[in-house]
C-alpha cells in the first residue's frame, strides 16, 4: 500500500513530460514521431514503474508475512493471569504489521490448563483472547476483523498434569 | 419414555453399540466404621417374562455403595427363601445377619415386585410392600426397592431411583476428540449416549422435574447453551450471543434458567425467562463472575466471582439486590452446589495448590474438605443429601468418584475407556 503514492507521481511526472513533448512540437511529422515516441517511452516507464512497485510490495508482505510466521501463533500466559508477556507482544506486533497489509479477519482461541473450575477457566480463556484482541486494536487492526472464543480447558496441547503440561496450555492461538 | 422420536431414537440405536465401553464400573473405596450387615436373597422369578436383571443384586449394589451397608455374600447364605414361610432367623443369625430382605417377581410386560424386610435379631418382619411398572424398568423398579428398604432402615430418603448426567471424551491423537453426554442409572448401569460431538460438550444440568436437560455444546464453534427434553429428544437452542454462554442452572419453579454471558462486556451472570426469552442482567462487575446457582428456595443465587482478586462464592439475594461474599476460607473457592436443605454446599476448595471437594455449612460458615484426591471438580450433590458426585483425576485420567457429606464413605466410578467428567446427579424422578 505504501508503494501506491511514489508510482501515482512517477505517472503524473510521466505523463506531464509526454503532455510537454506532445504539445511543445509543431504539425510536423517528426513532432508527430518525437510524441509518439515520448509517449511510448512513457507507457514503458509507466510499465517498469508498476512492476518495481509491485515486486517490492510482494517482497514487503513476503518479508512480512515470513516474520509473522517466524513469530508463530500461539501466545503462553502465566497461571491464572491474561498479562501479555514481552515476547507475546513482539510476536504479536509481527502479525499485526501483516493484518495491516490485508483485510483479512482473525479468530483468536483462548485457552487454560486444567486447574480450577471449568466455567471459570472458560472466562480465564475469554480474558486470555481479549487481552490479545484489546492489544491489536489498540495497535490500529479494526475491532469487527477481531474474533474471540474461549475453549478454557476443553482443548488441551499436552495432556497430563504438571507445569511442564500446564504451560502449553495457558494460550492463545491465532488462526 | 414412550415418545421418543424418531431422531433421538436412531440416534440412541447408532450409538448404542459404544454405550458399552463408557459404562462406568463402581469401586467403593471406604465405608462407615460399623455398616449394617444385610443379606438381600435372590429375588424369586414368577414372571412369565424371561429374567433380565437380577433385581436382588441392583439392590445389594446399591446398599452396599451408600458404604452404610455390608451386605451378605450370596454364598454365605444357607438358604434362599423368598417367601416369610420359608425364612428361618437361626440361619441368618448364624452368618452374623442384622436384616434379611426377600422377594418376588411376577407379571411380563408390567412387573410386580413383592418384597418384605426381617430384623434377624428381634426375629420380627420390618415391612413388606410392592414396586410394579413395566418390564423394560426393571432396573429402575429394583432401585425404588432400594429406595424404600434404605429409608426404612437410616431415616434418610433414598435416591437410588435417579439417574445420572456426565461428559466423556475420547482422545483421538491424530484428529479431533470425541465428546460424549450420556444419561446412565444412579449406578452407573444402562448408559445412554444424548449427544455426540467433536467438539467441546460441557455444563450438563437437569430441570427440577428431571424432564429436561440443559447444556453447553460448542457444536456451532462457539458455545451456545441448548435445552433437551429427554422423553420427546426435541432440543432447543436457547442461546447465541458473542462471547460466553454458559453455566445454565435452571430455577426451581422450572420457569426461569440463570446463566453466564458476556455479551456485555465481561462475564456476568443473566436470567432467562424460558418462555419470553427475555434476560435480566443480575450482576454488572468488571470481575469474572459466573457458575451461577439457585438457593432451593429460589430466592437468591449463589456464584462464582473473583471480584475479590480470587475466585470465591457470593450471593445475590433477588429480592433486595444485594450481594454477599460467602466464603473466606482459602484461596480459591468455586462452583457451588447446594443441598435440598439449603445448607450444604459443596465447592471446589484450593488449599496448598491442590484442589479438592469441600462442605460448607452455611449456617455455621465452617468448612470441611472431603476429598483427599487432587484436580477434583464438578462436585454434584445427590437430591438427598446423602452423597456427592465429582470428576477428579487417577493419573491422566478423568474418572468419577463419590463421597458422603460427612467425608465417611467413598467410591469411585472408573469408565473403560475415556476421560469421563462433569457429573449432573437428577433430582428425585416421578414415576
Amino acid at each position: 500500500m505504501k508503494q501506491l503514492p511514489v508510482v501515482g507521481k512517477a505517472l503524473t511526472l510521466l505523463f506531464t513530460a509526454a503532455f510537454l513533448v506532445a504539445c511543445s512540437g509543431s504539425d510536423t511529422k517528426e513532432s508527430e514521431d518525437a510524441a509518439a515516441a515520448a509517449a511510448a517511452a512513457a507507457a514503458a516507464a509507466q510499465q517498469e514503474a508498476e512492476r518495481s512497485a509491485a515486486q517490492q510490495a510482494a517482497d514487503a508482505q513476503r518479508r512480512l508475512a515470513d516474520a509473522a510466521m517466524e513469530a508463530g501463533t500461539i501466545f503462553y500466559f502465566d497461571y491464572d493471569s491474561s498479562s501479555l508477556k514481552p515476547q507475546a507482544q513482539a510476536a504479536l506486533d509481527a502479525h499485526i504489521a501483516l493484518l495491516k497489509t490485508n483485510d483479512r479477519s482473525v479468530r483468536l482461541e483462548g485457552h487454560t490448563d486444567e486447574r480450577g473450575t471449568r466455567e471459570y477457566n472458560m472466562a480465564l480463556g475469554e480474558r486470555r483472547a481479549n487481552s490479545v484482541r484489546d492489544y491489536m486494536v489498540v495497535n490500529g487492526i479494526a475491532s469487527y476483523r477481531i474474533e474471540t472464543v474461549s475453549y478454557g480447558e476443553e482443548q488441551p496441547i499436552a495432556y497430563g498434569s504438571g507445569e511442564s503440561n500446564w504451560s502449553q496450555n495457558r494460550r492463545v492461538e491465532l488462526k | 419414555m414412550i415418545r421418543i422420536s424418531a431422531a433421538l431414537l436412531s440416534m440412541v440405536l447408532l450409538l448404542g453399540a459404544m454405550t458399552a465401553r463408557a459404562q462406568l464400573t463402581i469401586e467403593i473405596t471406604q465405608g462407615v466404621d460399623n455398616p449394617t450387615a444385610i443379606a438381600i436373597a435372590p429375588f424369586a422369578w414368577q414372571g412369565a417374562a424371561a429374567v433380565t436383571e437380577d433385581v436382588a443384586d441392583v439392590i445389594q449394589g446399591d446398599l452396599a455403595r451408600s458404604g452404610q451397608f455390608d451386605p451378605v455374600d450370596r454364598n454365605d447364605m444357607l438358604g434362599r427363601p423368598s417367601t416369610e414361610q420359608e425364612v428361618f432367623y437361626r440361619d441368618w443369625r448364624a452368618i452374623s445377619a442384622e436384616y434379611l430382605l426377600i422377594g418376588r417377581v411376577s407379571g411380563s410386560e408390567q412387573l410386580r415386585i413383592e418384597f418384605e424386610l426381617f430384623d434377624v435379631n428381634r426375629q420380627a418382619k420390618v415391612f413388606a410392600a410392592v414396586e410394579s411398572g413395566p418390564a423394560s424398568e426393571v432396573r429402575m423398579l429394583a432401585h425404588r426397592v432400594s429406595d424404600q428398604v434404605y429409608e426404612k432402615l437410616t431415616g434418610i430418603r433414598g435416591a437410588f431411583a435417579t439417574r445420572l448426567l456426565y461428559v466423556s471424551v475420547t482422545r483421538n491423537p491424530s484428529g479431533k476428540d470425541y465428546y460424549r453426554l450420556t444419561l446412565a442409572d444412579s449406578d452407573g448401569a444402562r448408559p445412554i449416549v444424548l449427544l455426540e460431538s467433536r467438539e467441546p460438550i460441557l455444563a450438563p444440568n437437569w430441570s427440577p422435574d428431571g424432564k429436561q436437560i440443559a447444556y453447553v455444546s460448542f457444536e456451532t464453534n462457539r458455545p451456545a447453551i441448548f435445552r433437551q427434553d429427554l422423553n420427546t429428544g426435541q432440543r432447543e437452542q436457547l442461546t447465541n450471543f458473542k462471547g460466553l454462554n454458559g453455566s445454565p442452572a435452571w430455577s426451581p419453579d422450572g420457569n426461569s434458567m440463570a446463566m453466564v454471558l458476556s455479551k456485555d462486556g465481561s462475564p456476568d451472570i443473566y436470567i432467562m425467562d424460558l418462555a419470553s426469552k427475555r434476560l435480566s442482567r443480575i450482576t454488572q462487575h468488571y470481575a469474572i463472575d459466573t457458575e451461577p446457582v439457585w438457593m432451593p428456595d429460589g430466592n437468591s443465587l449463589l456464584f462464582t466471582s473473583d471480584r475479590g482478586g480470587r475466585p470465591q462464592i457470593y450471593r445475590y439475594d433477588l429480592r433486595s439486590g444485594s450481594t454477599e461474599r460467602v466464603t473466606y476460607e482459602g484461596v480459591y473457592n468455586a462452583r457451588a452446589r447446594v443441598a435440598q436443605d439449603g445448607r450444604n454446599m459443596v465447592v471446589v476448595h484450593q488449599s496448598n495448590g491442590r484442589y479438592h471437594i469441600a462442605l460448607h455449612d452455611l449456617l455455621t460458615n465452617r468448612m470441611q474438605v472431603l476429598t483427599s484426591t487432587d484436580l477434583d471438580e464438578s462436585p454434584s450433590i445427590a437430591p438427598n443429601g446423602s452423597m456427592v458426585l465429582y470428576a477428579t483425576k487417577s493419573g491422566d485420567r478423568g474418572i468419577l468418584a463419590a463421597v458422603s457429606v460427612d467425608g465417611g464413605v467413598k467410591f469411585s466410578l472408573p469408565a473403560r475407556e475415556g476421560d469421563v467428567r462433569e457429573p449432573a446427579w437428577s433430582p428425585y424422578l416421578s414415576r
